[in-house]
């Protein structure tokens, strides 16, 4: 794990700071609901839980523009409520009711906002990187100065897509940034089992992509990562790689005991390296908010992660007519471009 | 004695060509690797090597000569102390003789049914437009080629990405003229990477393009499917209709000629299992530039299943400014009523020459071209089957799961009072495709094999 730089002198405002306060805090609140709910059996299937992570998306939406575009895998709750989609329909979207983000048709794992420029939630894995690269080939066919974020994981770094997106990122020069999220372990299996060099982020070299490797929990190391990346998309230099070392507490999927790492191992995490009691810290000590403001953050939030759990439970299943419906469109969408 | 140099075949489905241009003359010294002439193929302009070394005795066929067929003599070779005068020896050898026959003849040949010709059919008006609209005659290839022009000038969003489809002008030939025409930020040779630009076309179409993908063939597009199933055909569903991948995947599918096991699948069956995807598979030049156009401006991923082999067969398509095919139409290509015969695709081909046959021999065939496999236009065929009360399908792909199938479960289902024997699925052997020239040829259904089945649900 990277040193924490950033601590020493934050060049960000307190309300900047209150701002990823509140936004990984209510990533976590919310994962802990959606955990709350799953064991009450109200969402099924595969829930894969972002706790530990927040620091990552964070981060960098805190360094992306109106407009910027993001895909990601099925660990997508997080990148969904960072970048401002209702927690409403996200959770309702877990339960599998009318008032979800895909009327209860996608799930956990397959959920999209037109709206806030998030093109889902993909549940094979590494299929969303040549998918997000091809979201900046749009933009860029387009002209217009948009940038994607093509996020995935350490696990997914193995397969042979994402190379195949670097190599055509990189000769037709695309505005996509590869964010992976290195939680250093593909499901089950650690990094130093799975994948041949410590240092994913420069697997980008051999295509002339330049790559970082960044502390994932520690958001104002991500954003300061994550605008450098973006300068240098937006004004046309290609791709680039941000390797984004972090951390899952919970297991792969709900059901994963997690019997691959030590207890010891995910307490030191939370202990030492946890994202949210850092900016926590660094708030409290720099004196840019008091234990009753943050109160009163955590209080806010708590509203909201409940009233979503109301709602995703108050909220009608789907009618059986939509079995049946937005199976083919009849007319082309409208896009945001 | 002197060497005859014969007109080569230069692609897997290559029967003639054009001589376009001698590089040498007569009397002029060549050495193994020497250019010797341009020949001319439906696909590319193809130098043609010298590969002994020797002196041009004779030029036999001129340049410029069109639809030279293969193995035939075009020029002889003389060894060191030949001359001239030698020539004779050459002509009045037996093969010489049966080579001159066969030019003499090539007319006549030309209209016999050969094994990848089909008989030349007369289609009755269509619906798909007006009548007396001025028809002309066009390739299959050149349809295709003329559909994406005209709805890449319609909307600057659609743009044609894959394996060769700029510089190289297409593999197969389809694409030729667009680089120069749309330049190549719309026409974009991708690299060797089927997953990753399959893909890629699906995040372009998510954010707001129409791509056509072509793949060099549907074979490779095994490396895609995932992106083709998962991401393009089901996004819509998942997103509860908030977006979906408005695009085409395009390219030969199905046997060629003599390629082996690996390139010669047909997928139909596969994509038309599918919610979400659409799946075209023309027969005819119309109905591809028909469809072509129709897919590309359909909101939904479509699946266009094009075929090596009708690439270069000629069709009749409409002179009209702009004319689309829907999809769920099936054409019925002749009336008949003693059996209905549903195929499409290159499928057509076996179909339309059994139905030739059978006609002498006093049977009624009625065939149907499906055009799309999803939507797939079962009213026609049902309509079809109640009144001719028998059925026979034909198509090139593997038996198990067929369209054949689950056609003939659709016909048990919904006209079973109606028939007076039970449906005959002709297909493709249950065999990877062989390699030899015999094996292949049974290894695709045969004309004979419809004939049969027609005979066997008539009780003839």
């Amino acid at each position: 794990m990277a040193t924490r730089k950033s601590a020493a002198k934050p060049n960000v405002s307190a309300d900047e700071l209150k701002t990823y306060y509140h936004d990984m805090l209510l990533i976590r609140r919310f994962e802990e609901k959606a955990g709350q709910l799953y064991g009450m059996g109200l969402i099924g299937g595969f829930c894969h839980l972002y706790i530990g992570q927040e620091a990552v998306v964070v981060g960098l939406e805190a360094a992306a523009e109106e407009g910027d575009k993001r895909v990601t895998s099925y660990r997508d709750h997080g990148h969904m409520l960072a970048c401002g989609m209702d927690p409403n329909g996200v959770m309702a979207e877990l339960t599998g009711r009318e008032g979800g983000y895909s009327k209860g048709k996608g799930g956990s794992m397959h959920m999209f906002s037109k709206e806030k420029h998030f093109y889902g939630g993909h549940g094979i894995v590494g299929a969303q990187v040549p998918i997000g690269t091809g979201l900046a080939f749009a933009d860029k066919y387009l002209g217009n100065d948009r940038v994607s974020f093509a996020y995935f994981g350490d696990g997914a770094a193995n397969q042979g897509q994402v190379y195949e997106s670097f190599n055509m990122a990189a000769i037709w020069k695309l505005p996509v940034i590869f964010v992976i999220e290195n939680n250093q372990y593909a499901m089950g299996t650690a990094q130093k089992r799975s994948t041949s060099s410590a240092e994913i982020y420069k697997r980008g070299e051999p295509f002339g992509i330049p790559g970082q490797l960044v502390d994932g929990m520690d958001v104002l190391a991500v954003k300061e990562a994550g605008e450098k990346a973006v300068a240098h998309c937006r004004s046309g230099e290609g791709p680039y790689i941000l390797e984004v070392k972090t951390y899952r507490y919970r297991g792969h999927s709900m059901s994963d005991p997690a019997k691959y790492r030590t207890r010891e191992e995910v307490q030191n995490m939370r202990e030492k390296h946890d994202p949210i009691e850092h900016i926590r810290q660094m708030l409290i000590e720099g004196k840019h908010a008091t234990e009753d403001d943050l109160k009163e953050i955590d209080k806010t939030i708590k509203d909201i992660v409940n009233k979503s759990a109301d709602f995703a439970k108050e909220s009608p299943e789907p009618a059986l007519e939509e079995l049946w419906t937005d199976i083919y469109a009849d007319e082309i969408p409208q896009h945001n471009a | 004695m002197p060497t005859e140099i014969l007109m080569p075949a230069l692609s897997p489905t290559m029967e003639e060509g054009t001589l376009a241009k001698w590089m040498v003359k007569e009397g002029d010294t060549v050495s193994s690797g020497d250019i010797l002439a341009e020949i001319e193929t439906d696909k590319a302009t193809m130098e043609f090597e010298a590969v002994d070394e020797g002196t041009i005795g004779k030029i036999l066929i001129e340049e410029g000569t069109e639809g030279v067929k293969v193995n035939t003599p075009i020029a002889v070779l003389l060894e060191e102390g030949e001359s001239a005068d030698d020539i004779g020896a050459v002509s009045a050898a037996p093969e010489a003789d049966k080579a001159e026959a066969d030019a003499e003849e090539a007319p006549a040949a030309a209209e016999a049914p050969a094994a990848s010709a089909p008989a030349e059919v007369k289609s009755k008006a269509s619906p798909d437009w007006p009548e007396g609209t001025e028809m002309r005659e066009q390739t299959v290839r050149e349809a295709l080629r003329d559909a994406m022009a005209e709805e890449m000038r319609a909307d600057t969003n659609v743009y044609v990405m894959g394996e060769e489809v700029a510089e190289y002008q297409g593999a197969y030939k389809v694409t030729q003229g667009l680089l120069d025409e749309f330049g190549p930020k719309r026409v974009v040779d991708t690299p060797i990477t089927e997953h990753g630009f399959a893909g890629l076309a699906v995040g372009a179409a998510f954010g707001g393009l129409k791509p056509i993908v072509e793949f060099m063939t549907f074979n490779f597009a095994m490396q895609a499917i995932d992106q083709i199933i998962n991401s393009a055909a089901k996004t819509l569903y998942m997103s509860g209709g908030q977006m979906g991948a408005p695009m085409v995947f395009r390219g030969p599918n199905g046997a060629a000629a003599r390629v082996g096991a690996q390139h010669s699948q047909d997928y139909a069956a596969w994509y038309a299992h599918i919610p979400g995807l659409k799946v075209v598979m023309p027969y005819s030049a119309a109905d591809a530039k028909g469809l072509l156009k129709q897919a590309i401006r359909d909101p939904n991923p479509v699946i266009f299943l094009e075929n090596e082999i009708l690439y270069g067969r000629s069709f009749e398509v409409p002179v009209l400014e702009d004319f689309t095919i829907p999809f769920g139409k099936a054409r019925i290509w002749r009336e008949g009523t003693d059996v209905t015969i549903v195929s499409f695709g290159i499928g057509m081909q076996y179909a339309l020459e059994a139905a030739d046959k059978l006609a002498d021999e006093g049977i009624s065939a009625e065939v149907i071209d499906l055009r799309t496999l999803r939507p797939i236009d079962y009213d026609t065929v049902l309509a079809s089957v109640m009144k001719t009360n028998r059925c026979v399908t034909v198509e090139e792909g593997f038996p198990v799961g067929s369209i054949g199938n689950h056609l003939s479960a659709t016909i048990m289902e919904r006209a079973f009072d109606y028939l007076d024997a039970p449906v005959i699925n002709c297909t493709g052997k249950d065999v990877p495709m062989p390699y030899a020239a015999n094996l292949e040829k049974h290894a695709l259904v045969t004309t004979d094999e419809v004939i049969a089945a027609v005979k066997k649900v008539t009780y003839r």
